[in-house]
């Protein structure tokens, strides 16, 4: 009877550790196939333990290539949308003008937009244009995907900003330019870094709109993709798992860190 | 999302001082211009580009013209309705289960984590790190032929239940609907789960005492007060996981087979392979349109305009 009333009172808890199971189920996949010693081309089945992937994780042809051409790109596509969508958040909150209405639906369409629309109707743009498919077109295609991300995080912090502050600044007869570097940039920090973490992430990890204008330029995901028709070798599993783990040790060494700076301020 | 429509801190000094004035009043412009100008080179100009190719006719070597050739969406339609009606069935059944199974995560989050807060939102996170394609054809693993998965759900005759419904064949789970959706629906569950969390967390919990005062029972109190509370979450959720699930052809791909083809496995096929760019323009075409309807229409219905 203390059983079922036990798991009545932890059923949402009991509910939500599942699902987190099921979110990180294929991590550890990833993660344990990384020291498998596969029979065939594919790392599907599991055979014998071996350590050979991860003491050569650029074993295989082209898959470091493919890995920093993915961060190439996505530096570019960060920067490059950051600085636009930035420039947009601040006009569309400091500023009234005409055609906002308009201006705000070109942000969200993209995001309302399912990735293979847009993948496709910017092919046929470049297929029109005849331009050539490689790395500049997949850049272009990630900075207009990233952007209108970029917008929104940016400007929900530029929105919570208290404009007193700025006045305060003019007050003290401080420049245009001054007050925009010394008080505007540092309280939109926040939002701008969160923005460009966002691109970055999604540039990186983007695969429909590079594989429809990439042409035969290859990405880490196209890598990927291509690996699954030919034989996925087990250094891609190794790369997934050393991204995760960078991936947290960035977010936990961020949190001791400001964690530290909340405490000196109190 | 009020602040908005609040008139924008005074700018503009004293009337007499005119230059800096007037140079104000251009500056949103020239903030807005090159973002606009990219959005409007290569999301806007692509997508009169691809109507136009829509109704192209001519093939690969001879160049394509316009021709008004309307019947290549009809053709289109007649054609691949078997993939629209798949992606609408998946992509729904996959968004009613990611809210189905992120609400209680959501929930444990935003009221019963206390401490761990911070690290179950982390662990909600951190698998986008690892590029999506690696952990899709981890399901190849999990769901493999006679693995634990398929073990499980055959001791249970569950199988046996999801064949009769047409979502597995015999003692599969791969290559059939009810890999792709559980494809999808791992896939997207984090756009699901990250709104519901940060509508949820903006409940007051006073509002859940005063419930409870009021003699609600757990159950009425979240169906009166915690569910509508958090439907802008809801809202924004659904379609987060739905607009790109309806559109995804990697799930039916990788882990399905061409019975299990989605309307994105034929546009990329016609695109990348096929090269009938007039039918792909025109599949494209009626994907985003049918996506818009069905997004304001839902926007409208559930009274979230402020979403947009």
């Amino acid at each position: 009877m203390s059983l079922v009333r036990w798991l009545k009172r932890h059923l949402v808890v009991i509910a939500g550790l599942l699902t987190l199971g099921y979110l990180l189920l294929p991590n550890v996949v990833v993660t344990v196939f990384s020291f498998n010693n596969p029979k065939g081309r594919f790392n599907y089945e599991w055979q014998q333990f071996s350590t050979e992937a991860w003491t050569d994780p650029c074993g295989v042809a082209d898959l470091c290539g493919s890995l920093a051409l993915s961060l190439q790109i996505a530096v570019w596509a960060t920067l490059g949308a950051t600085v636009l969508g930035t420039l947009i958040a601040f006009a569309l909150v400091r500023y009234r003008f005409r055609a906002r209405g308009a201006v705000n639906s070109l942000i969200f369409l993209p995001m309302a937009m399912p990735e293979v629309v847009m993948a496709a109707s910017l092919l046929t743009l470049f297929l029109n244009m005849g331009a050539q498919l490689g790395f500049w077109t997949v850049l272009i295609a990630h900075i207009m995907f990233c952007l209108s991300f970029v917008v929104t995080a940016v400007k929900a912090r530029v929105m919570s900003m208290d404009p007193k502050l700025e006045e305060a600044a003019r007050d003290l007869y401080a420049g245009p330019l001054q007050t925009f570097v010394r008080v505007t940039l540092p309280i939109a920090a926040p939002g701008i870094v969160a923005g460009a973490l966002l691109a970055f992430a999604l540039s990186f990890d983007d695969f429909i709109i590079t594989n429809f204008n990439a042409g035969a330029t290859v990405t880490f995901p196209m890598f990927v993709w291509g690996s699954a028709q030919r034989g996925t070798p087990v250094q891609i599993n190794v790369i997934g798992t050393g991204m995760f783990i960078v991936a947290v040790l960035i977010v936990l060494a961020g949190m001791v860190i400001s964690g530290r700076r909340n405490r000196q301020k109190a | 999302m009020t602040t908005v429509t609040e008139a924008p801190p005074p700018l503009a000094p004293t009337p007499q001082k005119k230059p800096p004035r007037r140079r104000g009043r251009l500056t949103p412009y020239w903030l807005l211009l090159p973002g606009i100008l990219w959005l409007l080179l290569f999301f806007a100009l692509p997508m009169v580009y691809q109507a136009s190719t829509s109704v192209q006719t001519g093939s690969l070597e001879e160049g394509y013209k316009v021709t008004w050739h309307f019947a290549t969406y009809w053709d289109a339609i007649s054609e691949y309705w078997p993939q629209f009606l798949r992606s609408v069935l998946y992509a729904g059944t996959a968004t009613a289960l990611c809210l189905l199974l992120g609400y209680p995560l959501a929930y444990l989050i935003a009221f019963r984590a206390g401490r761990w807060r911070n690290l179950i939102l982390i662990l909600v996170i951190a698998p986008f790190f690892t590029s999506f394609l690696i952990r899709t054809l981890a399901w190849k693993t999990i769901l493999a032929d006679g693995g634990p998965v398929v073990g499980a759900l055959n001791s249970l005759h569950l199988l046996d239940v999801t064949s009769w419904l047409g979502l597995t064949a015999g003692d599969r789970v791969l290559a059939t609907p009810l890999a792709v959706v559980c494809g999808l629906t791992y896939n997207f569950l984090p756009f699901m789960i990250l709104p519901l969390y940060t509508s949820l967390e903006r409940i007051d919990g006073r509002l859940h005492e005063a419930a409870n005062d009021l003699y609600a029972k757990p159950f009425t109190t979240f169906r009166k007060v915690t569910f509508p509370l958090s439907m802008p979450g809801v809202v924004s959720g659904t379609l987060l996981t739905f607009i790109p699930a309806s559109g995804d052809y990697v799930n039916a791909d990788l882990l399905g087979s061409t019975d299990t083809r989605m309307v994105g496995n034929v546009i990329q096929g016609q695109f990348l392979r096929v090269l009938d760019y007039p039918t792909a323009a025109a599949l494209s075409f009626i994907l985003m349109a049918a996506i818009l309807i069905i997004v304001t229409l839902y926007i409208r219905k559930s009274g979230t305009e402020d979403l947009v």
